[in-house]
């Protein structure tokens, strides 16, 4: 099957301009109940007809039936909609917020995208607010909108906040990471101290919790992550829990 | 986290042109992700040239050098001292060229890409060097491109035999300075530099020996790559 080829390479590096082709079917039988299987592309993989070409370094990912994608370490945050990020408002002018979200352009957020928000009843954003948010609008042609709502009007934990935390610049793979269903990092932060965290795909994060020394711990410790292995950390984290540090 | 690959690549060519003629490269060494402001860094080390590059990208960029429909280069060249000339500008136009035929543009219109080459030592084959850099750096950005490229320099002694990756003081007794810039999926010549005099016939042998050089190189990225991502995997 053609998807057997990909499946031998998941797990491995590839850089781009590495190819797999696929050959076409010819002639399909109308009493055939299988279908030709074709692979889902995620990000890093681009398909053209029967060819499928990686365009970014990284290792193969693989979600069953068909879904592959590319895992590659970066920096800098692409808008894609539907995911949640963390902003920072930059200036307000009429009805629209202009939100810095780490991309090549600034978002924008009407302030009637907030729960409860009338032309009335404004909601209370000054520049210089961190805003969770998600992406309406995010394509490589228009300015890409922010809402802090979600489809049936309810904020769902997004909006407006930011006293007494601090808010750092992670590599968007740490950010996955934490945000994956089972994640190693969260649950070994779980064991720590309790503290509040707010994870924007945008490789930002904001941290807070009981003390400031205990906020700066989790915020390096955070940073840190990006560099170490999985058995260094949890060595990280063993000689916090005893007291070091 | 950082590390340095070296790997030294010989090989007794027999290739078309020649039973004399030796493909041997210098040590190579390369390092990723060593810069913590640009968003994709790189360094390589050629034997004794050095380069190290850093990519911002894609961001913000001003209204008059915006195009609508992809994204905008620049490439900066700063030599070891004094400021950039008319040499490194021409230089900079070899990198620009070849990154945009390799990087995929139109995924980012109405931003700016950014590649900053620091020249740390030359001791000849510069401009490969700053390829090959520029290509790691792009890599460790996350950039999307449609295929890989690496540059090999070649020089043609005074008794016309090819010398691959020359060294300066072998450059500064050569005829003839050939640098090409090789794609990885189909090993043609991206973007050509050349310096000197020569035939076409000499021409044709050293485009059969940068390609036959570009397999090492890309053979080198792999490794170094697979080396980065090893810990995560």
């Amino acid at each position: 099957c053609d998807i057997d080829i990909l499946k031998e390479k998941i797990g491995e590096v590839l850089l781009p301009g590495d190819e797999f082709v696929f050959e076409s079917e010819d002639t399909i039988f109308l009493t055939d109940n299988v279908k030709p299987e074709r692979p889902v592309c995620g990000p890093g993989l681009r398909q053209s007809g029967n060819r499928l070409v990686v365009s970014k370094s990284g290792v193969l990912r693989h979600k069953p039936p068909h879904t592959f994608w590319m895992d590659s370490q970066q920096w800098r945050y692409v808008p894609a909609k539907a995911e949640t990020v963390i902003g920072i408002v930059t200036s307000k002018s009429g009805d629209i917020f202009k939100v810095d979200v780490g991309g090549s352009e600034q978002a924008s957020l009407s302030y009637l995208a907030f729960e409860g928000a009338t032309k009335r009843n404004r909601p209370n954003v000054q520049v210089g607010d961190l805003v969770f948010a998600q992406f309406t609008v995010a394509n490589k042609d228009m300015e890409p909108e922010l809402v802090c709502i979600d489809g049936s009007g309810r904020a769902n934990g997004m909006g407006v906040f930011g006293g007494g935390g601090l808010l750092l610049k992670v590599s968007l793979g740490l950010v996955r990471r934490l945000l994956a269903p089972q994640s190693d990092i969260r649950s070994d932060l779980e064991q720590l101290f309790p503290c509040e965290l707010v994870v924007g795909m945008n490789g930002r994060i904001w941290v807070r919790a009981s003390t400031i020394q205990q906020t700066l711990i989790i915020s390096n410790l955070l940073q840190s992550c990006d560099t170490l292995t999985a058995p260094q950390r949890r060595e990280q984290f063993r000689k916090l829990q005893k007291g070091g540090l | 986290v950082s590390f340095l690959r070296r790997s030294k690549f010989e090989e007794g060519g027999m290739m078309e042109v020649s039973a004399s003629n030796n493909v041997s490269l210098r040590e190579f060494g390369c390092e990723q992700n060593l810069l913590s402001r640009p968003d994709g860094s790189a360094s390589f080390v050629q034997g004794d040239t050095s380069v190290m590059a850093g990519v911002y990208g894609p961001a913000e960029v001003k209204v008059s050098k915006e195009i609508y429909d992809r994204a905008t280069l620049e490439v900066l060249l700063q030599p070891k001292v004094g400021p950039a000339g008319v040499r490194e500008q021409s230089q900079e136009q070899c990198v620009r060229e070849t990154c945009e035929a390799a990087l995929l543009l139109s995924l980012h219109p109405r931003s700016s890409l950014t590649l900053i080459l620091q020249v740390l030592h030359d001791d000849g084959s510069l401009l490969s060097c700053c390829l090959n850099a520029a290509c790691m750096a792009l890599m460790d950005a996350g950039l999307s491109m449609s295929c890989l490229f690496c540059g090999v320099t070649c020089a043609i002694g005074a008794d016309g035999d090819i010398i691959a990756d020359p060294t300066a003081a072998q450059e500064k007794e050569s005829r003839a300075l050939m640098t090409f810039a090789i794609d990885s999926t189909e090993r043609r010549v991206m973007m050509s530099s050349t310096k000197g005099s020569f035939s076409v016939q000499e021409l044709q042998e050293c485009v059969a020996v940068s390609q036959k050089a570009s397999e090492k190189v890309f053979q080198f990225y792999r490794d170094s790559v697979r080396r980065r991502y090893s810990k995560n995997l």
